[in-house]
């Protein structure tokens, strides 16, 4: 690790004065019970009396405690009134859509657990509730955030008609889903609603978490937060050999995806891995017509955050350039505690035009603004 | 590109058991009993992890006339020893003994294993050497097993799956690490799993390309606990070995769990430094299958990222089909990293092949 | 270098601490244990404010399993990634070598002192008989 003692005032950098495009942003509801007005009496009962119930062991707590109150926030997020971080627009503009000059910011709440939850009847009337909050309690106060659709994944009907439902409406951008479902994404159980995304005009944002009652390692559940965090990347590895050995996008060739929050300095190996056993195993898998690599190239995004930080910085540059420029999207991931900032994340410095393509232009075409 | 010089020593081969049959002279008297009795000397228990028969674990021309790939003594002499002029072998037995879900049988099975591997293959021919196959969810049997075939030196290491019941630095593991730093054998992590849960945490994939390509993310997963858990620390003496894996997942792996260390380590403070430096230490990985990049200068860049060149050691992964004709090595390595690779690093990391 | 005063020592408890601005700078004055320390409030990782974070002790183990909690007070855990930071040295739990908080000079001084100068006071009223954290930049 080189040195990094930043004495430096925060310079309004380039990146900044560009308008950037955050991938990644996290709102909160101040109390759960603000998605009531969006629910009906029944499920408004249900939500107060048995909850939401996913596939872990803890009501309201993640499997893993986080190293931060609040399951992980930064700890300079909390609004004055006592309320759950990313709750409060003001502090929101605050601190990152004015701060950092953000032209959009594309929400991913975690909250509404609509696409896990084991009762998918409850679980849809709560991605409904979750969208129409997301749409009226932020994009409508503040355009320049962009809405993600959530959908109750293991309840195919339900997912496609909200699908159908936010096609057309300019606040939602992206349909938002967490692979950690029952099964791999790339299964053939889940194409229709990936094919509802791709014919109604939406990216996916493939964004982890969901709780898929699978433990986190193939070799069963750890025991601390200090290897379930770095276990996101491979979660993502899984993603998207699914989505491309499955043969998803050989089956529906416009559908485009970004990972977030996987960071991606794992890509390239898992793309040359991919290939090189693609063509010794290639008879279990005629309904593949090109390399694993051209899929990839073709159809994923990745985000940056959590921005991996090599010993040698500028060997990200490298990962960059073998990825693909035009393929990688700058997130922040506010208000979570492994959080990055716009002005720092790189520890190398980029060119103007990786800038704009990092910080802007890639994520304006992925989500079709402007 | 080929061997350059004869006297390397490949760390990762795979005899294979022909059947069941074969184990049952090497049974104690009460589980053969047993097992006649229940007749699983008939069903092979094979691992579904390495379905023999699967072009990526059999290549065509190291096939014999008759039985699976790894079966025939002297095919695998001329071809794996003699072929690329091998000084030692590592016999790295990739059975379905240690899946087996009775503790017990599991390890009367293994036995039965290890026992067949020394007489039927290690006696000859002084070239192989062999890794004690355990039954890992049973601890103490384990470490039993361990203790047992220590004293055949030929014995150099332990072997068990990346992908088991419990991840491999939980503590109850330990009695195995302990019985292992102690004879001064490393614990050979090889890919593969007993399927007690799906091999990624999405679930289960279809088609066995995914499962394959879903071993070096189980590494990453492997890596995260033993050193999260302080397996280094506990055992500053263990060194493990990742078998049949690839290596260019590795700075990727590094730089994310020493990102997440510098902010998380307070949850684990035994950890007295970064992820990547215990690995540096203590992990070696074997080079077949390589994951290659497809230019020269990316694979360049990969050798400085590791930032060791005592981590790799060669292996050729016979019978596993993922080169053709001699080219077991890697076009681009580094003239000063092949040498350690062949030879050197391997003897550091298996301190029983030096007599 | 200037030395400018900052607050009167019996304004930052022993365990507390305070973020001011010296010349254009944000810093946090410490006070461990009746010591008196300043980092710069910028954590060298990402830029958070540093010195917003938990004050703490040191999280250790002499063994997988056998935790051991010491130096209390003397750890600060930056807000956003959590980096921990000797409050004394401004050195990073993680890279103590490569990777330090910027740290100032930090003096506890008379008022009768300060009276004879030179001192930079903007902020702070200076009265003989107290006792100020002068910070040195
Ligand atoms: S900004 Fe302080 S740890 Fe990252």
């Amino acid at each position: 690790m080189n040195v990094a003692v930043i004495d430096r005032q925060p310079d309004i950098s380039s990146q900044t004065k560009l308008g950037i495009v955050d991938c990644d942003i996290h709102p909160y509801t101040k109390s759960p019970a603000d998605l009531d007005q969006f629910l009906s009496e029944r499920w408004r009962k249900m939500r107060a009396s048995i909850g939401g119930r996913s596939r872990s062991p803890f009501a309201n707590a993640p499997n893993y405690p986080r190293m931060s109150p609040f399951t992980g926030m930064r700890m300079d997020s909390y609004p004055k009134d006592g309320t759950h971080p990313g709750s409060d627009l003001g502090m929101m503009q605050e601190q990152l859509l004015d701060l950092f000059n953000v032209s959009y910011g594309l929400m991913m709440p975690l909250l509404g657990r609509g696409a896990d939850e084991r009762n998918v009847e409850f679980g849809a009337a709560m991605a409904t509730a979750a969208n129409e909050w997301e749409a009226q309690v932020w994009c409508d106060r503040e355009p320049r955030l962009k809405a993600g659709v959530q959908i109750p994944l293991e309840y195919t009907e339900a997912a496609i008609k909200e699908i159908e439902k936010r096609a057309g409406d300019r606040r939602f951008t992206h349909v938002m889903i967490p692979p950690r479902g029952l099964e791999p994404l790339g299964r053939r159980r889940y194409w229709p609603i990936l094919e509802a995304c791709a014919a109604n005009g939406f990216s996916i944002a493939l964004h982890l978490g969901g709780t898929s009652g699978h433990p986190s390692t193939g070799g069963g559940w750890p025991s601390f937060y200090h290897e379930e965090h770095p276990s996101y990347p491979q979660s993502k590895e899984a993603l998207v050999t699914s989505l491309v050995i499955e043969g998803v996008f050989e089956h529906i060739p416009n559908l485009r995806v970004a990972l977030v929050e996987g960071g991606f300095a794992w890509l390239p190996s898992l793309t040359w891995r991919l290939d090189k056993h693609y063509k010794r195993l290639r008879e279990e898998v005629p309904h593949l017509k090109r390399l694993p690599s051209e899929y990839i190239r073709s159809n994923i995004w990745v985000t940056t955050q959590p921005i991996e930080e090599p010993e040698r910085p500028e060997d990200l540059l490298a990962t960059c350039e073998w990825i693909g420029w035009d393929r990688i999207m700058f997130s922040t991931d506010y208000p979570h505690w492994d959080q990055d900032d716009p002005r720092y994340a790189f520890k190398a410095p980029l060119t103007e035009q990786q800038k704009r393509m990092v910080f802007r232009e890639n994520a304006l075409a992925f989500y079709g603004l402007e | 590109m080929s061997v350059p010089a004869p006297g390397a020593i490949d760390c990762d081969i795979h005899p294979a058991l022909p059947g069941m049959q074969a184990l049952v002279p090497y049974l104690d008297e009460y589980w053969r009993a047993h097992i006649l009795m229940r007749g699983l000397e008939r069903d092979n228990y094979t691992a579904s992890a390495f379905p023999p028969n699967a072009p990526i674990n059999c290549r065509p021309d190291w096939k014999p006339a008759k039985g699976s790939a790894g079966t025939d003594l002297e095919l695998l002499r001329a071809q794996a020893l003699d072929g690329f002029g091998t000084r030692y072998a590592i016999c790295n037995v990739l059975h379905g003994a240690p899946a087996v879900f009775s503790e017990d049988l599991s390890a009367a099975m293994c036995r039965a294993i290890n026992d067949w591997l020394a007489a039927e293959w290690l006696s000859k021919d002084d070239r192989l050497r062999a890794s004690i196959v355990v039954p890992m969810h049973s601890p103490e049997l384990a470490a039993k097993e361990i203790e047992r075939m220590a004293a055949d030196p030929r014995f150099v290491q332990v072997l068990v799956w990346e992908m088991g019941e419990l991840p491999l630095g939980r503590r109850i593991h330990w009695p195995i690490y302990r019985a292992a730093e102690r004879l001064d054998l490393p614990i050979g992590i090889h890919a593969g799993s007993s399927y007690r849960h799906p091999p990624t945490n999405l679930g289960w994939p279809s088609y066995y390309l995914e499962d394959y390509v879903s071993w070096s993310t189980g590494f990453a997963g492997v890596l995260n606990s033993l050193i999260t858990e302080g397996v280094f620390v506990e055992f500053p003496r263990l060194k493990v070995v990742l078998m049949e894996s690839g290596v260019t997942w590795l700075p990727g792996w590094m730089w994310r769990a020493d990102k997440t260390w510098r902010g998380v380590r307070a949850e684990v403070p035994w950890l007295e430094k970064s992820p990547a430096a215990y690995a540096r230490e203590h992990v070696r990985l074997t080079v077949q299958p390589f994951d290659a990049p497809p230019r020269a200068d990316q694979l360049q860049r990969i050798i400085e990222e590791i930032g060791s060149d005592e981590m790799l050691l060669f292996s050729t992964d016979y019978p596993h089909w993922h080169f053709d004709d001699k080219d077991a090595l890697p076009d681009g390595l580094p003239e000063h990293l092949l040498r350690k690779l062949l030879v050197d690093n391997a003897l550091k990391t298996f301190p029983r092949l030096s007599p | 270098m200037a030395r400018h005063v900052v607050a009167p020592a019996s304004e930052i408890a022993p365990g507390k601490s305070k973020i001011v601005d010296v010349a254009g700078r944000s810093i946090g004055v410490f006070n461990v244990n009746g010591e008196f320390f300043a980092l710069i409030n910028r954590c060298p990782h990402e830029g958070a404010p540093l010195c917003i974070g938990f004050v703490l002790g040191r999280f250790t183990a002499d063994r997988p399993g056998e935790y051991r909690l010491e130096r209390h007070g003397e750890m600060l855990r930056c807000p956003w990634h959590g980096w921990e930071f000797d409050i004394k040295t401004g050195q990073s739990w993680c890279h103590p070598e490569s990777v330090k908080a910027r740290t100032y000079q930090v003096e506890v001084v008379p008022g009768e002192a300060l009276a004879k100068g030179p001192f930079v006071a903007e902020t702070v009223p200076v009265s003989v008989e107290q006792n100020y954290v002068v910070v040195e930049l």
